[in-house]
């Protein structure tokens, strides 16, 4: 094996893994969750090689069936892919590893099914960020989306009917997307990305028009206010496990599509001075984040307040993309990390209280601090990264995209992120204050959650806390060379 | 009249027609009540995307994509064959999704014994 073949050992591991899921599983079901987490396992381990072989070498591509491009479809993996890699496979394993009882307790009977599109799932977003061809994108963006509507639907009784609604806006999303793509092979040609940034004059109106359909598309997908309605919906209702492996990484996905396609394909002269396409986006992003974190506030279901608290952050990426500079495309990418981290966290915990308690009202978790010591401390660490204070990864995030507004005389972004830290500071101390100083006699007999599912909640929170510390080693090892070309980070 | 219709209706029926089905299909996901109506018009908006990209590999006079020792090497005399497999991809997507949504919607008939949307919300209110 060579390693120039890494990228697309990923995939494969993943497409394997899951036939094999399925096939042992007719036989023997108990160990369908354990080849999941294998097959995870080593798909971390193959992002850390390539993430290793892209720091030393350089992008690696792959050239599928040996076509070379541009006539056939190639695999990129440069510093930007692989840094999302990590976080899809990171975050992956992390939930994999404690899925086993919430699985069988929201899906009893169905958890072979449930592991087998949970890794075709993340076989779709892998082949995302992976490949350098905007149609064979399409089709990856296509199967994890069809994963995620399956995944959605495993939940309570209403998830059917947001799993439905979902799969609209999804179904809208994509088409749009291929309809811009329609535009842009029509004057260029070409699908291969590298290649079509060669051949597209940003004067031209069906390049210009292809801009806006693919943005609309991808902000349907990343749930940008106001195309976001679709999200509460899916994420409050689809089983605990589900919702904390979609949320943490299928928007992040989706920003990474519309970094990809803005910034490397069209250009950021293009995007954010010809057209007003990256405001657009910002103003949207700045509004979203309002609104999500507003209706956060109002909620009395744990899992629908984080979802909306889900639409503000991943309005914060839309943020840092829209500002166009290095520094808040950095804070964007930053924010990717310590969001997935964090999220996860939060929704892992819900599903360890729900799988104690049986239950997941806000109410109901009065003094529940003292019973599951480990998973609240966790619980606490991510809360505090959401609101973004130091020393978390939440707090350098928004602390970029400050110093990546005022670069170029943004100064209302200093004021919307104190605002916007505020609002959720409202409903993040709400909830620990009730958590750890009240006390509840009903909560008598809960015990902490088993090994299996508190210690990826630790490591996760410790994580928030490592990627605040750590946060200038993220910078040099990837965020600078993952800066599409144009745009440098000074210093 | 004619002289301002020209070059934006009659050169470029294809894409009137694209715009026309993009319409239909967003009307009926929009507009329609019943979940598979919009189901229906999704798959019209989807195919709307297929017919745009089918109608673009059309060349005057071309033909089928098959070496053929009577024209020669001429890529102008043959009709674009990408678009083609590139929508045969997409219609395979179109029908996985069609499928998911339709299983979808039986779930959803089987809990609430309705397909209408505000009798569903009517519902979801109330439970």
């Amino acid at each position: 094996m060579t390693w120039s073949q890494l990228p697309i050992l990923t995939p494969v591991v993943l497409l394997v893994g899951a036939t094999a899921v399925l096939l042992t599983g007719r036989i023997r079901p108990s160990l369908a969750h354990r080849l999941a987490t294998a097959t995870c396992a080593s798909c971390f381990a193959i992002a850390i090689a390539l993430a290793v072989q892209v720091h030393h070498h350089g992008p690696t591509h792959y050239a599928l069936g040996g076509w070379s491009p541009p006539i056939g479809i190639e695999l990129v993996a440069d510093t930007l892919s692989v840094y999302f890699l990590l976080v899809i496979t990171g975050i992956a394993l992390l939930v994999m590893v404690g899925a086993a009882p919430a699985v069988e307790r929201d899906t009893p009977g169905r958890s072979v099914e449930f592991f087998a599109i949970s890794l075709i799932f993340l076989l779709g977003l892998s082949g995302i960020v992976l490949t350098g061809d905007l149609f064979n994108l399409y089709v990856f963006l296509e199967i994890s989306s069809l994963s995620a509507y399956t995944l959605v639907s495993s939940g309570d009784e209403r998830a059917g009917v947001a799993a439905f609604r979902y799969l609209i806006v999804g179904t809208i999303g994509a088409s749009f997307y291929l309809l811009g793509l329609g535009f842009l092979y029509s004057v260029t040609g070409t699908l291969n990305m590298t290649d079509m940034a060669m051949r597209l004059d940003p004067a031209a109106i069906p390049v210009r028009l292809a801009a806006v359909m693919i943005t609309v598309g991808l902000g349907l997908k990343m749930a940008i206010f106001p195309m976001h309605r679709w999200l509460p919906d899916a994420y409050t209702h689809a089983s605990s496990t589900a919702t904390a492996l979609i949320a943490p990484i299928m928007t992040k996905v989706s920003a990474y599509v519309l970094i990809r396609i803005l910034f490397f394909v069209f250009g950021t002269s293009m995007v954010s001075i010809d057209l007003p396409i990256a405001q657009a986006i910002m103003w949207l992003s700045v509004a979203g984040v309002l609104v999500g974190s507003t209706m956060a506030i109002a909620q009395t279901d744990l899992k629908r307040m984080l979802a909306y608290s889900s639409v503000a952050q991943v309005a914060y990426i839309g943020v840092g993309i829209g500002l166009a500079t290095p520094l808040a495309l950095a804070g964007a990418l930053l924010h990717v990390i310590s969001h997935a981290t964090m999220k996860c966290c939060l929704f892992l915990v819900v599903g360890a209280v729900e799988l104690q308690t049986g239950n997941r009202k806000l109410s109901s978790l009065s003094g529940i601090g003292r019973k599951m010591p480990w998973t609240f401390a966790a619980f606490t660490a991510a809360a505090v990264a959401m609101i973004g204070l130091p020393p978390t990864g939440g707090f350098f995030s928004k602390w970029y995209l400050v110093l990546g507004g005022m670069a170029t005389g943004e100064w209302w972004v200093v004021i919307f992120v104190l605002g916007a830290s505020l609002l959720t500071a409202t409903y993040f101390f709400r909830l620990l204050e009730s958590i750890y100083t009240r006390q509840s006699s009903e909560l008598a007999p809960i015990k902490e959650a088993p090994l299996a599912v508190a210690l990826p909640i630790v490591i996760l929170g410790l994580a928030v806390i490592l990627f605040g510390l750590f946060n200038s080693r993220i910078l040099d090892l990837f965020l600078r060379d993952a800066m599409p070309p144009g745009l440098v980070i000074s210093g | 009249m004619t002289e301002f219709l020209q070059p934006l209706v009659i050169d470029r029926w294809a894409y009137v027609f694209t715009i026309l089905l993009l319409s239909v299909g967003l009307y009926g996901l929009v507009m329609k009540k019943n979940l598979i109506k919009k189901l229906i018009g999704m798959n019209i908006f989807q195919t709307a995307v297929i017919l745009f990209f089918i109608q673009q590999a059309y060349k005057h006079g071309g033909t089928v994509p098959i070496y053929d020792t009577t024209v020669g090497a001429r890529p102008e005399l043959y009709v674009n064959p990408l678009p083609h497999g590139l929508m045969l991809t997409a219609i395979v997507v179109s029908v996985a999704t069609t499928g998911v949504a339709l299983a979808l919607l039986v779930l959803i008939h089987r809990r609430y014994e309705t397909l209408n949307e505000d009798e569903l919300l009517q519902k979801l209110r109330e439970s």
